[in-house]
Parts: C-alpha cells; sequence; structure tokens
C-alpha cells in the first residue's frame, strides 16, 4: 500500500492479507492453462427440495420420470419468479382463467392444464 | 452471498464492484473509525478490526470530504483533483475501500456471526475442546482486618454475604488442593497456568498458601506444567518471614494502596477506623528492599475525594519505590458519596492524560516510567485486540471461592447467581455458553456504535452489577472517560510508532501480564 502505512500489529495483518489476496488474484488470470482439479461438490439428491421452488433440474438417469416432484411445477416458478424463461400461455389476452384453479401451488399443481391456441 | 472476510471482521465487497465504471457509480461513505493526529501526521484507528494506519494526505482528505458527505467515485476525484493527480486518488480510494475504512453508501453491514466461545475449538486445542484456563484466582479467605469504606467484598455494595452466609471463612488445605488439580485439568494444552491468591486479606489465609504453592508446582512438573504465582495483598501482614516466602517462591505481589497516608488513611482503615497507612508503607519499603525476583506493583482505587492521580503516583512509585502504579476507580453503586461522578471521571481523565504525557517522555528515552494504565493499553493496541468480551471472566480466567466454588472471577466468588460449577465437579458447560451467549458485544446494543467498543466491550461485569444490577448491561457511566483514555493511548501509540518504533516491540511478546494485577 503507498497511501496507507500499517502501525501496529493488526493493520500489518491486514496488509499482508490483502497481498495475498492479489497475489491470487494475478494467479487467476495466469492460470488459464490447466490448474489442479476443482474441488469435488457436495452430493445433493436431485429433484428434492426444500423451498417450494422446485428446479428443472434432472434426476439420477438424467430424465425427468425419477424427480420426487413433476416438472409441471417449474412453470408456475418460472412465470411468477421471473428469473428463467419458461414458455407459459399469455395470460393477459388467451388464457386469463389459467392458474384459476390452482389457489395453492402446492396443493394444486396438477389443476394447471395445457393451454391450446 | 458476500464473503465475510475473517481478518477485516466485515463483509468484503466482490473486487469488481470497487471498479469504476461497471455500473451506475455507487456512493461511498465513511465507515467505522476514529480518527486522530499526532506529531503532525494523521492516522486512523478502524472499528471493529482495530487496526491503526497512518494516512497520507490524499487519504486523509478523502475521509475529510466523506465526513460531510456521501459521494461517489468520480465526485471525490474531481473535488481533490486540484490537490492531487487523479490517478493518485484512485489509488488511494482502493486501499481505503480494501481495508474497510470507507464503504458503498447501499452495502448494509452484514453482522460477523456470532461466536460464542467455548463451542469452538481454540487455537491449538484438539477440535470440541473447551477455550483452556489460563489464570485462576482463588479466594483463599473473605476474612480481612481492615474494612475499607468502598470495599465491593464488605462494603454497601457487595454481593455476597461474607458475615452471616453459608460460605467458610478461610479455604481449606482439602479445597485449595482439588482447586488446583483442577486448574491444571482446566488448563488444557496450555504449559503455562497462573494462579492468584486473593482475598479477603490474602495473607491472613498463609498456611493454604504454604500448602499450595509446593503442591501446584509438583503436581504442574508431573503434567510437563508450570505455574506462575501472584497475590493481592494490603500489606499489613508483611511479616519479615513472610516476605522470605514471597521472594524465594517468586510470587508476584500486587499491594492494594491509595497513596500517601492522608489518601490512604481516608477509607483504608481498620475495623475501629483508624487509618492503615503508618503500620503498611514501612512493610511495603522492606518488602520492595527484599523482594527482587519479581516486579512489585501498586493497585490504587480513585475515588471521589481522592483524585489527584499524579500526587499518588509521584509518592508510590517516587518516594516509596513500586516497580509499576495501577489506578481503578471505585465500583460502587452511583449514590455513595464515594462515587465518582461525571465531572470526576473528567478530572480523572486530565490526571490520566498529563501521566501519559510523562510516559510518552520516558519511553522517548526508553526509560521505565510505571504507569500501568498506560502500559496495559498500549500493548492491546499493538496487538489489535478487538475484544466479543471485556475481559477473561468465565472464559480463561476464573475465581473459586472458599468453599471450591468456581464462579466467573474472583468479583463473584461465592456468589450463587454467578457460579460456573465446582473445583470438584467442574465447569457446567451449558451456564457458561448460556453465560457468554448472553455478554457478547454484538447483544449490547448500546455499544453497537461507539468506536472504542473493540478495546472496551463494555465494561467490567461486576461493575454492571454493582451500577445496574445487570452483569450484561453496559457501563454506560464512563463512556466518556473510555473514550478520552483510548484516544490519548492511541496517540501515545502512534507517537512511538513514529519517534521510537523499536520501544513497541517489547509487546510482542505474548501476553505475560494477564495475571499481574487482579483487583
Amino acid at each position: 500500500m503507498k497511501h496507507l502505512r500499517s502501525i501496529n500489529r493488526k493493520a500489518g495483518r491486514i496488509e499482508r492479507h490483502m497481498v495475498a489476496k492479489d497475489a491470487e488474484a494475478a494467479e487467476d488470470v495466469v492460470a488459464l492453462q490447466q490448474g489442479p482439479p476443482p474441488p469435488a461438490a457436495p452430493h445433493i439428491p436431485l429433484g428434492c427440495t426444500l423451498v417450494f421452488s422446485p428446479g428443472w433440474e434432472a434426476d439420477r438417469s438424467g430424465g425427468t420420470a425419477g424427480l420426487c416432484t413433476p416438472v409441471e411445477r417449474d412453470l408456475f416458478d418460472c412465470h411468477e419468479g421471473c428469473y428463467w424463461p419458461a414458455q407459459v400461455p399469455d395470460q393477459l389476452n388467451h388464457a386469463q382463467n389459467w392458474t384459476a384453479k390452482c389457489a395453492s401451488a402446492q396443493k394444486d399443481w396438477r389443476n394447471i392444464d395445457l393451454v391450446f391456441p | 452471498m458476500t464473503p465475510i472476510d475473517p481478518l477485516v471482521g466485515q463483509a468484503v465487497p466482490p473486487v469488481s464492484r470497487l471498479q469504476a465504471g461497471r455500473m451506475a457509480q455507487p456512493l461511498l461513505r465513511g465507515k467505522e473509525f476514529h480518527p486522530f493526529q499526532t506529531s503532525g501526521k494523521q492516522f486512523v484507528y478502524l472499528v471493529p478490526s482495530a487496526a491503526v494506519f497512518e494516512l497520507d494526505a490524499a487519504a486523509s482528505a478523502i475521509l475529510a470530504r466523506l465526513a460531510e458527505a456521501s459521494l461517489t467515485r468520480e465526485e471525490l476525484v474531481n473535488g481533490l483533483s486540484a490537490r492531487f493527480p487523479a490517478s493518485e486518488l484512485r489509488e488511494t480510494l482502493t486501499e481505503l475501500l480494501r481495508v474497510q475504512a470507507i464503504g458503498e453508501e447501499t452495502q448494509a453491514r452484514i453482522p460477523v456471526p456470532k461466536k460464542t466461545l467455548p463451542i469452538g475449538p481454540p487455537v491449538g486445542a484438539a477440535p470440541g475442546m473447551p477455550i483452556p484456563l489460563t489464570t485462576m484466582v482463588l479466594n483463599v479467605t473473605n476474612q480481612c482486618n481492615l474494612s475499607c469504606t468502598y470495599c465491593y467484598e464488605y462494603g454497601e455494595d457487595k454481593i455476597v454475604d461474607t458475615e452471616n452466609g453459608k460460605k467458610a471463612k478461610f479455604m481449606s488445605e482439602e479445597t485449595a488442593r482439588e482447586s488446583v488439580d483442577f486448574m491444571l485439568r482446566e488448563s488444557g494444552p496450555n504449559r503455562k497456568a497462573h494462579l492468584t491468591f486473593f482475598g479477603g486479606e490474602t495473607l491472613m489465609n498463609l498456611p493454604v498458601l504454604k500448602f499450595a504453592i509446593p503442591y501446584a508446582r509438583e503436581r504442574a512438573a508431573e503434567m510437563g506444567k508450570e505455574v506462575d504465582f501472584s497475590l493481592t495483598t494490603n500489606a499489613t501482614l508483611l511479616r519479615p518471614d513472610v516476605i522470605e516466602f514471597l521472594a524465594e517462591n517468586r510470587v508476584g505481589v500486587t499491594i492494594s494502596i491509595d497513596g500517601p497516608q492522608e489518601v490512604q488513611d481516608q477509607f483504608r482503615v481498620f475495623h475501629n477506623g483508624t487509618g492503615s497507612y503508618e503500620m503498611v508503607a514501612p512493610k511495603i519499603r522492606e518488602l520492595l528492599a527484599r523482594h527482587r525476583s519479581r516486579p512489585i506493583g501498586a493497585r490504587v482505587t480513585l475515588t471521589s475525594e481522592n483524585l489527584d492521580v499524579r500526587k499518588i503516583f509521584r509518592h508510590l512509585r517516587g518516594e516509596i519505590g513500586f516497580w509499576e502504579v495501577g489506578f481503578a476507580p471505585v465500583t460502587t453503586a452511583p449514590n455513595r458519596k464515594y462515587a465518582i461522578a461525571e465531572q470526576g471521571f473528567d478530572t480523572m481523565l486530565e490526571q490520566f492524560q498529563a501521566l501519559a504525557a510523562e510516559f510518552l517522555e520516558y519511553a522517548l528515552e526508553n526509560r521505565h516510567h510505571g504507569f500501568s494504565n498506560v502500559r496495559d493499553t498500549l500493548e492491546e493496541i499493538h496487538k489489535g485486540v478487538s475484544k466479543a468480551y471485556p475481559c477473561g471472566a468465565g472464559l480463561g480466567l476464573m475465581g473459586v471461592s472458599t468453599d471450591g466454588d468456581v464462579a466467573l472471577c474472583h468479583r463473584f466468588a461465592g456468589s450463587d447467581a454467578h457460579k460456573l460449577g465446582t473445583v470438584r465437579d467442574g465447569i457446567d458447560r451449558l451456564v457458561q455458553i448460556g453465560f457468554l451467549e448472553k455478554h457478547h458485544i454484538d447483544d449490547k446494543t448500546d455499544c453497537s456504535q461507539c468506536w472504542a467498543r473493540p478495546l472496551c466491550s463494555g465494561g467490567c461485569y461486576h461493575e454492571a452489577h454493582t451500577r445496574y444490577g445487570d452483569t450484561a448491561h453496559a457501563n454506560l457511566h464512563y463512556c466518556e472517560w473510555i473514550r478520552g483514555w483510548t484516544d490519548t493511548c492511541l496517540k501515545v501509540y502512534a507517537e512511538l510508532s513514529v519517534k521510537n518504533p523499536r520501544y513497541l516491540e517489547q509487546f510482542d511478546e505474548e501476553g505475560e501480564n494477564e495475571a499481574s494485577q487482579v483487583n
């Protein structure tokens, strides 16, 4: 550092910590070549979720048949939560009642039907 | 989620957000710090990291601007471009952001997850092991041959009924033996344990000292450990044979004394009301002449009627010859006559500042001064101590009552409400954890905006209990005094770092001082 001078030991530790972080960051850029293998990801059982925001994940076999909740549930989260593009019926013009029978998605997801234009 | 930086103790913004021009420019603001100047230079004490940095002109100018208003990077750079080159300002901004002296306006303060020891393993201990005990204070008796008006053990604010209660008046050899075993067991991986004897008047139970010291030494040697001994006494019972015993056994001695005769005799009196000065002064001189194996300190209680710190210091250090003198305001309910009121704290601060200035002069010439309050604070500043708890009570320090109950510290020894266990059955970890949960600095709302909290952490539990009836209460009656004193010590520290940095190297050694003054 050029504009701050470490005075006590704690300041010295912070400065060394910053230098080490810079060194790490610098290496990231240089090391676009193959680095060490990424650390093993934790095992998370697919298709299971603690909140009612089921994923569009695949089951163990790569399909959707073995998910513990059906893929249809995604539709609801997608068009409402709006964080993933999903093909949903146009609820403003053609299918205003698309979710009318689905007061609680957790219970009534089966009532969301397909819509044919 | 933004990662918490373990060192800075706060969430660190992702680096990309620090780079200008990526998005709409965020407003920058000064974070928590205490700015101060000395020797013509600018410094900051950062909170809560407790780091001290010297600032150059550009860094001070930026902090001064941000003290007036929150500004974007560009506004800051443009505003100061007449005085500093833009590239230099940008560089300085990055440095200030990285040490967390400044931050983005929108960035909420993310609390550091509260770590309540001893659930986590302390450094160097086996996982899951509780924090080791470093200091045990043994209340060998609750009897005293003096009857000091302000005494927290016998006076109007006492916690334990020392006269009519069920507590034993003297500790037995058996309890002392069990206490030593307890201490060595609880010291965990530490090689050294500190055993401090306390009272009442400690020397009224000399037989237990004569038993416990060789016993502790022997038991420790069997376990490959060492024990360091110290005691606090009023000096009335320092007979030549006692002095000999203390010197031979390298027992550190702290003498409770208030100053010259007229000061000492005001509160430190015998049961019949006569002052104790005439009796103790020659005994202390004899102790100082004979006991050279450990530095001997005086510990002064300041009251509303006794605030001439410099005069007391001159007498005890210069005329009597103590190696060091430490001062503490009396612990008392606010309505007592001798309680120090707000104005008294101001007087005390002025006196402390004058003595600190003298300390600095000595330190610049590498001479020993002996004002221990300043020395202790300098050591904490040097190490960058940032406390979750005001002291080691209930963590690395515990007090043992005459019948073997283990309490938070010696000041609570014998109090059932503050009991953590017994030397026979050990510590009740749930009680200990419950205590630590309740007393963490994050739960002291009063302290959350104070820049001095890394060092103060709310202050003494016993003081809080006496003033507010609650150990978890922050000691609000002396906040201004703590901030004033911390500021003074920061200036002394910074000036030494500029003019005589080698003086500060003595604080690099790991703390041996912890048990030196129990009061």
